[in-house]
């Protein structure tokens, strides 16, 4: 929680200072360390894998503990282990990527070092996860595990496959990929559309299956839905990773593919909206009091918004304007920001009260005043981002009444420029909400002096 | 094995008896509209599939009924530019600079396909507008290096500076200091000589004397350059790398050779001339 909370920040904060530098490129102060290239994926590493990661391995030993009604497989040192392992891949590839060390695969950066210490913190998380799994005291396993276990099993074979390299030396960092030309780009896409796929949307609607009726104290919706729409999703999403490769020397057929199964892919994410908000029918009322079932409801929103732009912007036509735009940027962020985030946060202002054993968040008010800098953060970050990525796209191809291109690309760049402000804005109130937040959990942690013994394995939640 | 199934008493729908945590499950059935939307997109990919190139095989791929791939979707649309503009860029072809800037409508539609041309690939350099920037020649003044007539400009982009193509403009600027033709001191004396020469040094007699005997077979006796060999005018106050005493200084001491790509090499014909003709409208034109 606490590290989730640290590396949320952090992400944020990176966000802000990349946001910032596209408005005043001279911000990177000529330091090699600090050019856009190199903070970007700290920024994206920091949001997905630091921040999304630790929520996840800590919410998800919670949820598995719980309705497994059994201790963390291993124990407290297997958890531990696993938690403190993640964190030291995150540092080891932060840091990579500020002295330049980098695979220059998006979301894939770090080198076969970091690569192979993941690879065995991950197979131990999957090991005490699938371990607790099996010995559980309850007949059925709950949904929100097997959105867990989907996300844990196909992010192991996501990371390695696509990070099948080889070192050129011992002590080096250089590594070069197994796979080549169109074939690497195929392969990275599918690594990269399903670190969304399975990463940030599988393990999180894990979070939102467990949290949410939690805190509405209602039951699921569905439980036909659950099953349909997990077996649909898992099965569709991984098929869908060539749209981010329209139009370029990726095979027609495989082009076709990864559209059709993307537009199939419509229904199946919406099964988890649908579940999230229905199971809110009869406690909509706790929304006007609990600010942080807030955050959840509004997560699911946002998911099902995303969910329905993704689909579409995968449709070649409308893909030939979007791709390479900020239009792209704006929907990562309507799902990072909207969804992941607004998830976390919700299920963290459930669980912190848990864990530290309170009786509540030390502030409500705060909360609420979170939840709304951050909405409107997200609003403007999108609402700016749809705006100048349309606006890019419909310049990049304008002609003149005589045929000729109309804009120059450097144009195109100045139009935008007044958006990257807005988006800015955006990402400082995105940011502010943030600090607000870790200032209000850390007043609860700190509370009241009795602090409750912990048993060993929700400590290392805690963690 | 549902142990415990009870009535929801909200919904009024039957729960499927299962409970972990406190959480439990209503039994209720798929919304038909969700069921019935993701049939249409099953249809939909099916149809799209059959339209287009979509199943791979061990030899190939099921094209599709429409025959679609993305590169003849490619060269079709830009055969119908290319249609569209061919009308007046065969006339640009075939006709001399005077005979174009005769004709308004195509003059018109050169000077556009040069800017937009010019947007693509002189920019990077050039800057907006032909502006420049150090090292890079403005070229909406009317200081040149190799000549402003639309046939000397027509040359320049054609066959480009300092490059490989056999018919480049090709001279270079000997490296005085870094080869040992004049030591420090002496490039120290020419450099204040040609910053004199538009008023911003002392000239001393030294510096004049090795100014005469080094400098002007290229740039001439008054300083004021030939565009012949690309030699610039060194009394205009006009500084392609800089006009500091310390700039200068090192234009003498190692030299500079700047150099341009041959864009004949690159780009057809028709739009070359309209690159030459809207270059010469940016301001400096003779």
């Amino acid at each position: 929680m606490v590290l989730t909370m640290f590396w949320g920040v952090a992400a944020f904060t990176a966000g802000v200072v990349i946001a910032a530098q596209l408005v005043w490129p001279q911000l990177s102060f000529d330091s090699e360390y600090l050019t856009f290239g190199r903070l970007r994926p700290l920024h994206t590493s920091a949001a997905i894998f630091a921040f999304g990661g630790t929520a996840l391995i800590g919410t998800s030993f919670h949820v598995v503990q719980r309705t497994c009604r059994a201790q963390l497989f291993g124990g407290a040192p297997l958890g531990w282990f696993i938690v403190l392992g993640y964190q030291f891949f995150i540092v080891i590839a932060a840091t990579g990527y500020l002295l330049g060390i980098t695979q220059s695969k998006e979301y894939a950066e770090p080198e076969w070092y970091a690569d192979i210490w993941l690879t065995i913190v991950w197979v131990a998380y999957l090991i005490a996860y699938l371990g607790t799994v099996l010995k559980r005291e309850e007949p059925h396993i709950y949904v929100a595990n097997w959105f867990y276990l989907a996300f844990i099993i196909t992010i192991a074979m996501l990371h390695i496959v696509n990070n099948l390299t080889m070192p050129v030396s011992f002590f080096g960092t250089k590594s070069y990929s197994a796979w080549s030309g169109v074939q690497d780009a195929m392969i990275q896409w599918w690594y990269g559309h399903n670190a969304v796929g399975f990463f940030l949307t599988a393990a999180f609607l894990g979070m939102m299956y467990y949290f949410i009726p939690k805190a509405a104290n209602r039951p699921v919706y569905s439980y036909r839905l659950s099953i349909v729409h997990f077996w649909s999703l898992v099965f569709i999403y991984i098929w869908a990773g060539p749209h981010h490769l329209h139009y370029t020397s990726l095979p027609d057929w495989a082009q076709t593919l990864g559209m059709v199964f993307s537009v199939m892919l419509w229904m199946p994410s919406w099964g988890g909206m649908i579940n999230g908000l229905m199971t809110l029918s009869g406690a909509w009322d706790k929304l006007r009091t609990d600010p942080g079932l807030r955050f959840s409801v509004t997560a699911v929103g946002f998911y099902g918004m995303a969910t329905f732009e993704g689909p579409v912007m995968s449709i070649k036509a409308v893909n030939s304007l979007s791709h390479y735009t900020d239009w792209t940027i704006g929907h990562v962020h309507s799902g990072a920001l909207g969804w992941v985030a607004f998830i976390v946060f919700g299920s963290m202002y459930y669980l912190v009260p848990v864990l530290w054993k309170r009786p509540a968040m030390w502030s409500t008010r705060l909360i609420g005043w979170h939840y709304w800098i951050s909405t409107l953060g997200i609003v403007l970050y999108i609402s700016s981002m749809w705006v100048s990525g349309i606006m890019q796209g419909l310049m990049w191809r304008a002609y003149d009444e005589l045929g000729f291109l109309q804009y120059s690309f450097v144009e195109t760049v100045a139009a935008m420029h007044p958006f990257y402000f807005i988006r800015l804005l955006g990402g400082v109130l995105f940011l502010s909400g943030g600090l607000i937040m870790a200032f209000n959990m850390w007043r609860t942690v700190r509370g009241d002096k009795a602090q409750a013994v912990v048993p060993a394995a929700t400590a290392a939640v805690a963690a | 094995m549902p142990t415990k199934i009870e009535k929801d008493s909200i919904s009024g729908r039957d729960t499927t008896g299962h409970e972990w945590d406190g959480v439990k499950e209503l039994n209720t059935p798929l919304p038909t509209w969700w069921v019935y939307t993701f049939y249409a997109t099953i249809l939909f990919a099916i149809a799209y599939c059959v339209l287009y190139p979509a199943i791979p095989s061990l030899s190939g791929h099921t094209t599709g009924l429409l025959g679609y791939t993305n590169r003849a979707a490619l060269t079709q649309s830009l055969a119908e530019q290319n249609r569209e503009r061919a009308k007046f860029v065969d006339r640009i072809r075939a006709s001399s600079f005077d005979q174009i800037r005769k004709d308004p409508e195509l003059f018109n539609f050169a000077v556009s396909g040069g800017r937009s041309a010019f947007q693509t690939t002189c920019m990077q350099c050039h800057g907006a507008g032909g502006a420049g920037s150090t090292g890079f020649p403005n070229l909406a003044d009317d200081d040149w290096l190799w000549g402003g007539k639309i046939d000397q400009i027509h040359q320049t982009i054609q066959y480009g500076i300092r490059n490989s193509n056999d018919k480049s403009r090709n001279t270079l600027m000997p490296r005085f200091g870094a080869d040992g033709l004049l030591t420090s001191q002496q490039v120290g004396q020419v450099t204040d000589y040609v910053l004199s020469l538009s008023g911003k040094a002392k000239a001393t007699p030294e510096g004049a004397k090795i100014f005469q005997e080094q400098c002007v077979a290229c740039h001439q006796a008054d300083g004021k350059g030939n565009q012949e060999m690309g030699a610039p005018n060194l009394t205009d106050g006009l500084w392609l790398y800089g006009g500091s005493r310390d700039a200068v200084y090192r234009t003498i001491f190692y030299a500079r050779n700047g150099s341009m790509p041959a864009w004949g090499e690159r780009l057809d014909d028709a739009t070359i001339k309209m690159l030459a003709l809207y270059v010469h409208t940016l301001g400096g034109g003779k």
